[in-house]
């Protein structure tokens, strides 16, 4: 049994054994700085702890991503951190302010501490050069002094981790398969090991049986090699299935962090129970929904657009999956 | 009311490569009954052929084989126009589907004019309000002169299906409707589709590959594998009593949080496997023949 079933196990019964914290954010606002500015984060705190999976729930425009942009500081203007703390506990004891990183300290440290899977990863890769391209350059960014045997060494290496056959290293992004390019995605994310990755809707899109797939790689190389997963999604059943502690995000707010235990059988917040409640059970009774947060006394008459957070009308976000 | 049978549908695609042409069977001998006020769920894996069926039965693909009946309740048979008319279908992607030039207003008077459902400029106007306000979007007057990108992801599925509904559809093809959108306002449009549903006594056609929302919004599911239907029996009975490997695997595949730690458990059959052979009926509980014509496919013994 690994050290992950554990973690597992003891969700359900008691508290999850946490580890030592490898990220901590503290009380984080983004603003977006248009005519009217936009907080599109506020006041996050929440702490990931060393080999965790922690999911980020909500839906499209919440915030999610942005919260994960800000951590990588990839955010661009006119998003701006106004206020709060990232820190990044290194595995060798060492704290990272990672706002107050110089510019080669920030290249330094992203990809190589922690990695990101972005948001439809499937199209994220160049079209016009190989995967072994793309790996390559990643790896000599990062590591000058590899030789070419060891970049090939470990290119085949990663490709191999992730289910995908070296021998598709010569490949074009366009000659692969959805699941493949994601898995590629995925394997050059953990090309140099990091501590930690933040997958943004890495499985949407993809058929389910494609899905469970990756999620079932994901788990796999997280007991492996022990790096914390911040997946973000708004696929709560999912996220409920494969993660230690889920934080609900609504109007850029974290407004409940539970471990997905606790979420699911007693969620606080009347979004969550919302969150739940949209969801149609697949092996519950007919009818029955994840956990019945939704009245459903007159189905065909419930409207959750009206009771979501309104969108103001000259400012449609993407809600796109 | 308009019902439709499907019987023994192929679509054959050529793909060239180089000099070599090869043959691709899309669709092999599929049969669906759409009868109005029930819903038939098409779930499958991406490349299984349920878009393509969607195609042939908007008309914008031609079959290689088989038919497509359109029945009326007294039995005569729908003419083209009239075809065009009462079949209708919803698409995936709401932010591809309306034309960001127009307004929401041009989107449903189009195919009101174009079918003669209103002859003046007013009276479309009239209709036009009505249709928004038949799927929620309130105030329709407020919404009708908006553009497309003005309106968010689960109001633009609205608008898609008042344009569907707008000629006279009596019969409802919606191709993986609310894969798009966010899952809050999933349910919603779902919802919404099955009050239209009851009001119109429509037929639908629901292509998805969720199954959850496959189980609780239709009364029969089709499953398609590689082209042939491999199980098909009332919503309940596919989900709950699988037969076919492939649709234990899907059932299998799909989150359910009622059985947590289960993502790294094995699949529940042998990937390989799995075949399009047969296909179990729940409707008359034993395996028959796929790939065959209904009519002369025969029972087979299989375990399963």
């Amino acid at each position: 049994m690994t050290a992950a079933d554990n973690r597992r196990d003891e969700a359900v019964l008691t508290e999850p054994a946490l580890t030592e914290p490898v990220l901590t954010v503290e009380d984080l606002t983004v603003v977006y700085e248009v005519e009217q500015p936009v907080t599109a984060v506020k006041d996050a705190s929440l702490t990931l702890h060393r080999g965790e999976i922690l999911g980020l729930a909500g839906e499209s425009g919440c915030g999610k991503t942005t919260l994960a942009y800000a951590v990588n500081r990839l955010h661009r203007p006119p998003a701006r951190i106004s206020s709060g703390r990232i820190t990044f506990h290194d595995k060798d004891g060492d704290d990272v302010d990672i706002l107050a990183l110089e510019d080669a300290e920030l290249r330094a440290f992203r990809w190589d501490k922690l990695s990101m899977v972005f948001q439809g990863a499937m199209n994220a890769l160049n079209p016009v050069t190989t995967v072994r391209a793309q790996l390559k350059d990643t790896l000599l960014a990062h590591r000058p002094r590899m030789s070419r045997k060891e970049v090939r060494e470990r290119s085949e290496e990663v490709l191999r981790r992730v289910g995908v056959d070296p021998g598709r290293l010569g490949s074009y992004p366009h000659e692969l398969s959805g699941g493949m390019r994601q898995r590629v995605m995925i394997a050059m994310a953990m090309l140099l090991e990091p501590q930690i990755m933040i997958m943004d809707e890495p499985t949407t899109a993809l058929d389910v049986v494609v899905q469970r797939d990756i999620l079932r790689e994901i788990v796999r190389l997280r007991d492996e090699l022990d790096f914390a997963v911040v997946f973000i999604t708004h696929d709560l059943p999912l996220l409920l299935e494969i993660s230690d502690r889920i934080a609900v995000m609504l109007e850029g707010e974290i407004v409940e962090l539970e471990t997905a235990e606790k979420l699911y059988r007693e969620a606080r917040h009347p979004y969550t129970r919302k969150l739940l409640g949209s969801f149609p059970s697949l092996s519950g009774e007919r009818g029955a929904f994840i956990r019945t947060g939704v009245d459903e006394t007159a189905p065909g008459e419930e409207t959750p657009e009206a009771t979501t957070p309104t969108v103001p009308a000259q400012a449609p976000t993407e809600e796109r999956a | 009311m308009t019902s439709v049978h499907v019987t023994d549908l192929v679509k054959d695609y050529t793909i060239r490569n180089g000099l070599k042409r090869t043959r691709l069977r899309a669709v092999d001998h599929v049969s669906l009954e759409l009868t109005p006020g029930r819903t038939v769920a098409l779930v499958g894996e991406s490349g299984s052929g349920k878009s393509t069926i969607a195609k042939i039965l908007t008309r914008m693909e031609k079959p290689t084989a088989g038919t497509v009946a359109v029945e009326r309740d007294d039995g005569t048979t729908v003419d083209r126009s009239a075809y065009r008319r009462e079949v209708q279908m919803v698409f995936q992607d709401p932010f591809a589907s309306l034309n960001p030039f127009h307004s929401i207003e041009h989107h449903i008077a189009r195919p009101l004019r174009i079918h003669n459902r209103t002859a003046k400029g007013e009276e479309t106007r009239e209709r036009v309000l009505e249709m928004l306000e038949r799927v929620n979007l309130t105030p329709a007057a407020n919404i009708a002169p908006r553009r497309p990108h003005e309106l968010s992801g689960g109001q633009r599925q609205r608008v898609a299906i008042a344009r569907a509904l707008a000629p006279g559809a009596k019969v409802l093809i919606a191709d993986e409707p609310v894969s798009m959108l966010d899952v809050s306002i999933r349910l919603g449009v779902l919802n919404l589709m099955g009050r239209l549903q009851r009001e119109d006594d429509l037929a639908v056609l629901y292509i998805t590959h969720d199954l959850a929302t496959a189980r609780h919004f239709s009364d029969e599911i089709t499953v398609l594998y590689r082209g042939r239907v491999v199980e098909r029996g009332p919503a309940d009975a596919v989900i709950l009593d699988p037969h076919h490997e492939y649709t234990k695997l899907l059932a299998a595949a799909a989150p359910d949080p009622e059985r947590p730690g289960r993502v790294t458990a094995a699949d529940p059959v042998d990937r390989d496997a799995i075949d399009n052979s047969a296909c179990y009926d729940h409707f008359a509980g034993e395996w028959r023949e796929a790939g065959v014509p209904a009519a002369e496919a025969k029972a087979v013994t299989r375990a399963d």
